[in-house]
């Protein structure tokens, strides 16, 4: 690896989080761990992991026990609290789950003290001083990290790539209590892509959701949703989508033959998709020198080798 | 203030085969609402664009458009909120009809689908028997808060506007008549909360919602229909409704928490799915991929009954928090 100066960046504000991983990438999606890993060590952003916090609950937890969930992430939300640090998420369900109850209880003292009173004897109180951020938002504000220092440390720009910032749920929705994009016209993932030297790619569907919740309740609607979109990406000429959140991942790149069956069966394509999708830091390493394989490309369920070829001149095959 | 413009969607079946857009440039009264800017539109620039509206107070829930991509009420929209969305230019302004909905002119959408899925619900109280003699059936205060957000809908249809579920599938009942399920669900003067809690777990009902926050963002009430949403799905749970995926994996979720702190992620749809069909025909498939990639390899004998991954650290704390927090019908 070309040798890098995270000294330059030593002592600024902010640049150590109190890490939570989600599970997913400690499960399905180990490859977005890796690659958070090796960004933020590379930049000089270092990574305090809360290896005893418990699962944010996904959304789902709350279908059926909404006290429970709050108190688990109550109890993440003070371990971040007592290290003195802001919360680093690189899953944006994880960021909204853990940013709605915190925005809950920094607002509502009296559901502050009722949690509190259920993490007693935990040896964790919460007082609402955290502030919960998605790896996504540290790399573009300027008062965390920074598009502007970002972009000094761009060995390989990714000249003539074709990225479709895939946005989502959770990271833009309900803005009032998240506030960094517009929820309709998001730029952040754009931005990002710009910054890296990429070519981000517009087109519909882009904040609208992947289908992964509703993946055993309702699985052709929820595949039809992934293909609906990746299909949309692919017409406007993409070579490759983003996604700041590992579920997306796993409907839209993991589902994605499931993806394409279900658009056949709807007359609605012919063929195969063949859209590869990259994690936030994955686009982010690419561009910072790392090879596909250092980032796990390789166990995709669908090929990079699309994004490899582009980025080594090859033509596109 | 300076020229802002206005590009509207236009469409008249009369006369084109497709919609197309129009600008509108002018300089708006400072203070000016969306709304306002509609009306200067149509009464001092263009008599023919056709848009419904009438209480200008966000009572009647007539004005829902889509404005900068997205389902809202026009009439309590700020026009200097909705400035500074477009990255080409910070003076534009673009509106469409409700998405989701056929479009009969302009702005002006038809809402049978709308309607069709309020009817759907039933939404009146049933089987109320009065007292011999009693005109009234009382409701505590605390009782009455369970109900208040989702009557405060005015029936607008911008959550389906922006409702991806319904796009997909119009079998779905969606968010408002979902929201409005809930506020009859746990009226206590209805007798049917058991038959509807079950209807409504049917397909179309309430699992098929993606949670994905769209019609939170776009509801102008406190309905927020996915909250509610999620208050069907915990009384379906309280109820006993779970023969379902989405109450199965549901419970699943909660489960692999209690015996481990984190999710894992083999096992999950194992528990969620409700056939072994479902788990040759999908899972196994799936699963071998993912190994073949060496994308993910679960241990099998995590998956075997009794057994489940590694804890987290402090798995104590985690299981004081369950205990505390563990509802009287889930113990
Ligand atoms: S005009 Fe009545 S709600 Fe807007």
């Amino acid at each position: 690896m070309a040798s890098h100066e995270p000294e330059a960046i030593k002592g600024m504000p902010g640049k150590r989080y109190a890490f939570y991983p989600g599970c997913v990438s400690k499960g399905a999606c180990k490859e977005l761990k890796k690659s958070t890993e090796t960004v933020c060590k590379h930049l000089g952003i270092e990574l305090d992991e809360l290896k005893e916090a418990a699962c944010c609950g996904a959304g789902i937890s709350d279908d059926v026990n909404e006290e429970m969930t709050d108190a688990l992430n109550a109890r993440t939300l003070a371990m971040a609290e007592s290290r003195g640090l802001t919360l680093l998420t690189q899953c944006s369900t994880c960021q909204g789950v853990l940013n709605k109850i915190n925005k809950e209880l920094q607002r509502d003292k009296k559901k502050r003290d009722a949690i509190n009173e259920i993490l007693e004897d935990t040896g964790y109180q919460y007082d609402g001083t955290v502030e919960v951020k998605h790896l996504l938002w540290v790399l573009i504000d300027e008062a965390e990290y920074g598009l502007s220092r970002l972009k000094d440390h761009v060995k390989n720009p990714l000249t003539g790539l074709r990225v479709a910032p895939f946005y989502g749920c959770y990271i833009l929705r309900p803005s009032d209590d998240l506030g960094f994009d517009h929820p309709h016209r998001p730029t952040s993932l754009d931005e990002l892509i710009s910054a890296l030297g990429g070519e981000p790619v517009d087109y519909n569907g882009k904040s609208k959701c992947c289908g992964f919740p509703i993946q055993f309740m309702n699985p052709k609607n929820s595949f039809a949703m992934a293909g609906t979109h990746l299909t949309s990406a692919k017409k406007q000429g993409a070579d490759t989508m983003v996604t700041p959140c590992p579920l997306c991942h796993l409907n839209l790149d993991e589902r994605q033959s499931d993806a394409a069956n279900v658009l056949q069966e709807r007359g609605k394509l012919s063929g195969s998709i063949d859209l590869p999708v990259l994690h936030v830091p994955q686009l982010v390493a690419l561009a910072l020198g790392y090879t596909p394989k250092q980032l796990d490309m390789q166990t995709h369920i669908v090929s990079t080798k699309h994004v490899e070829n582009k980025l080594s001149g090859v033509a596109a095959g | 203030m300076a020229e802002v413009t206005f590009r509207i969607e236009r469409f008249n079946p009369e006369t084109d085969s497709e919609p197309h857009w129009e600008d509108y440039t002018f300089e708006p009264k400072p203070g000016s609402t969306l709304l306002d800017c509609m009306n200067h539109i149509k009464w001092y620039m263009d008599g023919t664009l056709t848009y419904r509206m009438s209480c200008r107070s966000a009572i009647c829930g007539s004005c829902a458009m889509k404005v900068n991509g997205g389902g809202q009420l026009v009439c309590n929209a700020q026009l200097d909120d909705h400035l500074g969305c477009h990255v080409e230019d910070d003076r534009l302004i673009t509106v469409e009809p409700l998405g989701t909905f056929p479009v009969i002119k302009d702005l002006v959408t038809d809402f049978t689908p709308f309607w069709e899925r309020m009817h759907a619900v039933e939404p009146y109280v049933k089987g109320t028997d009065y007292e011999d003699g009693d005109k009234e059936t009382r409701m505590s205060p605390d009782d009455f808060s369970k109900i208040d957000p989702a009557s405060t809908c005015i029936a607008c249809g911008a959550c389906y506007s922006e409702c991806v579920s319904f796009d997909m599938d119009k079998k779905f009942l969606g968010p408002a008549a979902l929201a409005k399920a809930q506020r009859i669900v746990h009226d206590t003067r209805d007798h049917e909360t058991q038959e509807r809690v079950e209807r409504l777990s049917e397909e179309g009902g309430m699992w098929d919602c993606s949670h994905c926050f769209a019609c939170v963002q776009a509801c102008p009430k406190p309905v927020k229909p996915l909250y509610r949403i999620l208050e069907l799905r915990r009384e379906a749970d309280k109820l006993g409704v779970h023969d379902n995926n989405g109450s199965r994996h549901a419970r699943a979720f909660v489960d692999i928490i209690e015996e481990s702190g984190w999710l894992d992620e083999a096992k999950l749809p194992l528990k969620s799915v409700g056939s072994l069909q479902e788990i040759m025909t999908d899972l196994v498939p799936m699963g071998i991929k993912m190994w073949l990639k060496n994308k993910y390899r679960p241990n099998p004998f995590h998956l075997l009954p009794g057994m489940h991954h590694p804890e987290v650290p402090k798995m104590n704390e985690v299981t004081k928090i369950i205990e505390k927090t563990k509802h009287s019908h889930q113990k």
